[in-house]
């Protein structure tokens, strides 16, 4: 198969998990003005949840379930107990807590899991498709990945569109003031808030890990990647995370690809730099629309 | 532009008041913002506040509404006090506050920020009722029922906010400027409807303003606020009839 065919598709698989992650960090800032530098260590947090519950039940989707289930109240937790300490300072606090959160738990989860790479199960093949005599670079597990993450994005879109739900967040996020004079209780969706995102983001934690397997900082790159993605779509903006999210995986594919594979992490550094020179708001933000 | 001739008689035969703020006093880091405030919005009524920019009127009815924590003081509403509750919690209690400037969410569409105003109720009103209610009161808005509020004129917006208090079934109305940078054919329009509202619903209003002449046009009572103190209580009729007062203190 043509080589350019082949990194296309895996860059399309790898960037649908770094729009998940965007999505996390798009979430958060759209709830709380907050960059959640913690996000990558919660979505490991849980990965290593998962692994436990998948040692001692057997079964992956019980074990992906109880990543999802643990990411919504790990950050439920996280916002209730520390965020909403420094939601109403300056903005610098909030960046030192979550990055304090995240050398906590990257020092946490190795006393208690240990800090050798483990390997972790994927449901479905991780090995190139075969079609009669013909291989296709896309896994099983990069189709369930797609699949996956597509759902996730669909009924993030249908609950803020179409549910109240989803409009008492968005009420919450873009005029917190306004919306409690309207009777939206404000505090409790922020926690609900952060609760999701933190599951968006457990869902990126267990599609990264059967393939760069797990330890405590296995994410670090990807918050980077994600994070990049998040800042190329417009950090206010979740089709942004998606398009980010792909944008982001295909350049690296394609940099890893004929560049080397040691040049990823430089070439998302020099995307994130490129954009925050030429347009720091994203593709998907107006920035004379936003503030109000 | 007086709308209405209905107002109490006399002070005897006033009926008890639905929020009653005694010795109000709010500071802002030390700096005072209200000093011991005093008034008394008479239920199905309006009390109108008055006063420059800078008198405390907005920081009143933020602290009525529970966005400001007072330093000390009493704010009894339907003989309920208010101190440590929080503005989710009074606006179940009925008070919905107008802010200054509508307070419309921009990124939402009219309709959602009609919808969103109905969301705490769990007696399963129907929100459908509540926006097809505004646009009954206020025509203009029909149109723009599928708009983001940003794309609203002031006008527009401040009829939003506005009918959307209204239609919460909200028995006080705090009203923070409701007329601030519209055309007068708007202050009419809203005005009226407040004015008509009081009768048929029974709702009360506290009305802050600068622009004393229509807000004295539909207050039964008035206020007149100076640097955080009030400077004259009596009413509306009666401070109407004494320009020199209000003209001292406004400035026009």
């Amino acid at each position: 198969m043509n080589y350019f065919f082949v990194l296309t598709l895996t860059g399309i698989a790898a960037g649908m998990i770094y729009s998940a992650l965007a999505l996390a960090l798009v979430l958060i800032w759209r709830a709380t003005r907050i960059v959640n530098f913690a996000q990558g260590a919660l979505a490991m947090t849980t990965t290593y949840i998962a692994l436990a519950a998948i040692q001692a039940t057997e079964n992956y989707w019980l074990g992906f379930v109880v990543a999802l289930a643990a990411g919504l109240l790990l950050g439920a937790v996280a916002e209730r107990t520390l965020v909403r300490w420094v939601e109403a300072g300056p903005p610098l606090n909030a960046v030192i807590l979550t990055l304090g959160l995240l050398l906590i738990l990257e020092a946490v989860v190795p006393m208690i899991w240990g800090a050798q790479i483990r390997s972790f199960p994927a449901p479905f093949s991780i090995a190139a498709t075969q079609i009669g005599d013909r291989f296709i670079a896309l896994s099983p597990f990069n189709i369930f990945t797609i699949a996956i993450v597509l759902v996730v994005m669909v009924a993030m879109l249908l609950l803020f569109r179409y549910t109240g739900l989803g409009l008492r967040m968005r009420a919450s996020a873009f005029a917190p003031e306004i919306a409690r004079l309207l009777g939206v209780r404000v505090g409790r969706l922020l926690t609900f808030g952060w609760g999701l995102a933190t599951l968006t983001g457990a869902l990126a934690g267990l599609l990264v890990a059967p393939t760069l397997l797990l330890y405590p900082s296995n994410m670090d790159a990807i918050l980077v990647y994600g994070f990049t993605a998040a800042v190329l779509g417009g950090l206010d903006s979740p089709v942004g995370a998606l398009v980010g999210g792909l944008g982001i995986g295909l350049a690296l594919s394609y940099i890893g690809g004929y560049l080397g594979g040691d040049l990823e992490a430089i070439g998302a550094l020099v995307i994130l730099i490129g954009i925050l020179m030429i347009r720091p708001q994203g593709i998907f933000v107006h920035s004379a629309e936003r503030k109000a | 532009m007086r709308i209405s001739a209905a107002r109490s008689p006399n002070s005897s035969a006033r009926p008890k008041p639905v929020l009653e703020v005694d010795d109000l006093c709010v500071a802002y880091g030390g700096v005072t913002a209200l000093d011991g405030i005093k008034l008394e919005v008479p239920t199905r009524g309006i009390t109108a506040v008055l006063g420059p920019n800078g008198a405390g009127k907005s920081t009143l009815l933020k602290a009525i509404a529970g966005l400001i924590k007072p330093l000390r003081g009493r704010i009894s509403y339907n003989g309920q006090l208010l101190a440590g509750r929080s503005p989710e919690d009074i606006v179940r209690l009925g008070i919905s506050m107008v802010p200054e400037g509508g307070g419309v969410i921009r990124e939402l569409t009219v309709d959602e920020n009609l919808r969103v105003a109905q969301m705490w109720r769990r007696d399963g009103r129907d929100a459908n009722r509540a926006v097809s209610e505004v646009m009954e009161l206020f025509p203009p808005l029909a149109q723009r029922r599928h708009y983001a509020a940003h794309s609203l004129s002031g006008g527009e917006r401040q009829m939003l906010a506005v009918g959307r208090a209204l239609a919460s079934r909200a028995d006080l109305l705090l009203l923070d400027e409701p007329s601030l940078g519209l055309a007068p054919k708007f202050v009419a329009l809203i005005m009226q409807t407040v004015r008509r509202l009081c009768a048929e619903r029974g709702i009360s209003v506290l009305l802050v303003e600068q622009n004393a002449r229509s807000a004295l046009s539909i207050a039964d009572e008035a206020v007149l606020l100076s640097a955080g103190r009030t400077v004259a209580a009596r009413s509306a009729g009666d401070l109407a009839k004494h320009e020199e007062l209000w003209h001292a203190y406004l400035g026009y």
